[in-house]
């Protein structure tokens, strides 16, 4: 499972309105970080196993069928894209509840996710889509040690320290960042894959198009609308979403007159002498 | 019923300091509601727990006490609060937004069909009224939080599901002993009919336990570096300057995500919150992500190139200069002017 965000990291100045509000159209979507730590843990797993194939799911529109692409690039073999306006307003448990219907239909022996994604940072999804599912977890896995017929073992990572868990398979994964980096685009895989289109990208394309992607079937993203997974329409977006938000507030700071200093050497001499005088250091 | 419930989080038979600072808020949220607070304690040879509770304002404590609870793992544990939560149907569960919370109260409130709010920064109690149904409310739990990589503050509520669920990290809350304890009263858990053999199916085969390095929760000097620093390199000036004044060396998402410092340094919302009595930002913005982590601290002075650096809007000195030109400088009179 991945997701495409803004790139919430990089807020400039002109990422913000005159009013101070955030533009998000400004902020360029990205590829989740820790879901392309996920992506290579997936890999990894694949290439320890020998006949896994890797898929990605993932929810958002049309335009997040760029990281099914991306990741087709560095080495999975397709992808899921869950589209429609019945999803939008979901917050984690909606989420949850979408991906877990999804994944019903395409029934995963492993499923592995970022722990969290940048835009929210909730870590919730993971571990909602586990209970879901009913499959057992585990979150802030940094390491795969061995992957078998039935069962994964996973180092994870705990407030201080670390454990080795041994988990039955169907189970969910969530990867930390501080896990393998993924491995970059494979050249030939960007050859090979970067005419990949979501079904509603493919209706949209020329009749050439369509037929050179017919006869390929290995480049078409499958793309379900809400109805294609079954879902109870309400658990679905705003309405099966249990929080609500009230009010947002952009951020004001409470300004206080700050003293403006220089880097002169007479400054910075007065503040050390300050602060040492009023204990603050010393 | 209805009550308060904080989930007790111990480690090494230690109970987390988040967990006694939950207790202070929730007692605070029991008050203003005319509730109980129950604390609910899962693990081994944890009994002994309940005086302690009892100091930071339980009522109640309810224990689950067998040695599959200990070490710490998904499935007993989420079986057990959801089993307890529909027992006795508290209207606010809180948890600690620790490895531990984070990883098993998403799985409560999947199991309950109820919200969840991470990372709270603020928790009141409020009225609602709902936009489209018009329905009024009359004490909900606010669940406030930064929200958008902290360019947004979030109020969010949650009208119909119940309990209302948070996280709250380490730190954002202070606690505080009661003058007098309350009473604390254990009561026993019927686990068994709640846990089934298949919660037990994840095996820790392995478990290793390092100690804490890196205390910057307890140092009353920090010395922090933002993006600005630019480089691991430029980091070892602002440990140089903390070594200097006998501080810590913190940091900001920014810089701990660009590879320059180690997580435990993290400062913010997703990090450690802290209130020392001086905190020098070095070559940090300012978002909410990281002020929501310091802004208790009793005197801030930045160092920022950019004098318009949101950081300066609370800082008590803004210094315009690079953390290059001024910390060598600051180093230099403080050595000269100490003793």
């Amino acid at each position: 499972m991945a997701k495409q965000v803004p790139d919430t990291r990089n807020v400039g100045k002109d990422a913000m309105t005159p009013e101070g509000t955030v533009n998000r159209a400004a902020l360029p979507a990205i590829f989740n970080p820790e879901d392309l730590n996920a992506l290579e843990m997936a890999l990894e797993m694949k290439d320890r196993l020998g006949e896994a194939t890797v898929h990605v799911l993932t929810m958002g529109p049309q335009r997040a069928a760029d990281i099914i692409r991306e990741a087709m690039f560095r080495g999975a073999d397709g992808g899921y894209l869950l589209s429609g306006r019945e999803f939008a307003g979901s917050d984690t448990l909606a989420t949850s509840y979408a991906l877990s219907c999804a994944l019903r239909k395409i029934n995963p022996d492993i499923i592995v996710a970022g722990r969290q994604a940048i835009d929210g940072d909730t870590a919730q999804v993971g571990p909602q889509v586990a209970q879901k599912l009913d499959m057992p977890q585990v979150t802030y896995a940094e390491e795969l040690v061995d992957i078998k017929e039935g069962e994964v073992t996973i180092k994870r990572r705990l407030e201080r320290g670390s454990e080795v868990v041994v988990a039955p398979l169907p189970a969910v994964i969530t990867v930390n960042s501080s896990a393998k980096e993924c491995r970059p685009r494979n050249a030939k895989r960007v050859m090979k894959f970067k005419y990949a289109l979501a079904t509603s990208e493919l209706q949209a394309a020329d009749a050439k198009a369509q037929e050179f992607i017919e006869a390929r079937p290995y480049l078409h993203i499958v793309e379900y609308a809400a109805a294609d997974v079954n879902p109870d329409a309400e658990q679905l977006g705003l309405a099966g979403s249990p929080t609500k938000v009230k009010k947002i507030e952009n951020v004001v700071f409470q300004a206080k007159e700050a003293k403006r200093l220089t880097a002169e050497d007479k400054d910075i001499e007065a503040l050390m002498q300050e602060l040492i005088a009023s204990h603050t250091i010393g | 019923m209805n009550n308060v419930f904080v989930y007790i989080e111990i480690e090494e038979r230690e109970i987390a300091d988040v967990s006694l600072e939950l207790l202070t808020k929730g007692r605070e949220l029991a008050n203003t509601l005319g509730v109980k607070l129950e604390a609910v304690v899962i693990g081994k040879d944890v009994k002994g727990v309940a005086p302690e509770l009892a100091k930071y304002g339980a009522d109640t404590v309810w224990v689950a006490d067998n040695e599959i609870f200990a070490p710490f793992r998904t499935l007993p544990h989420t079986a057990v609060m959801v089993g307890l939560i529909e027992q006795e149907k508290p209207q606010i569960a809180l948890f600690g937004a620790t490895p531990v919370g984070r990883d098993f109260a998403p799985r409560v409130s999947s199991a309950l069909h109820s919200g969840l709010t991470a990372d709270c920064t603020e928790l009141v109690i409020g009225e609602h009224k709902d936009a489209k149904t018009g329905k009024e409310y009359d004490s909900l739990l606010y669940q406030i939080r930064p929200a958008f990589g902290g360019n947004i503050i979030a109020t969010i509520v949650n009208p119909e599901c119940r309990p209302q669920m948070a996280t709250v990290r380490e730190g954002v809350m202070r606690k505080e002993e009661l003058a007098t304890p309350a009473a604390g009263e254990v009561r026993e858990i019927n686990w068994q009919p709640m846990v089934k053999d298949t919660d037990l199916a994840v095996r820790i085969v392995e478990r290793h336990i390092e100690e804490r390095k890196i205390n910057i929760k307890g140092a009353s000097v920090i010395v922090a570096g933002g993006y600005g620093v630019g480089s691991k390199e430029g980091f070892k000036l602002v440990h140089e300057l903390a070594n200097v004044l006998g501080g810590e060396v913190g940091a900001s998402r920014a810089a701990v995500d660009a590879g320059f410092t180690e997580h435990e340094r993290q400062i913010g919302q997703t990090g450690v919150t802290v209130r020392p009595k001086l905190y020098i930002a070095c070559g940090i913005s300012g978002q909410i992500q990281h002020t929501a982590g310091m802004d208790g601290s009793a005197m801030i002075v930045s160092i920022n190139t950019d004098p318009e650096a949101p950081i300066n809007k609370i800082a008590d000195y803004a210094i315009t200069g690079s953390v290059e030109e001024v910390i060598p400088k600051m180093i230099k009179y403080y050595k000269q002017n100490s003793k």
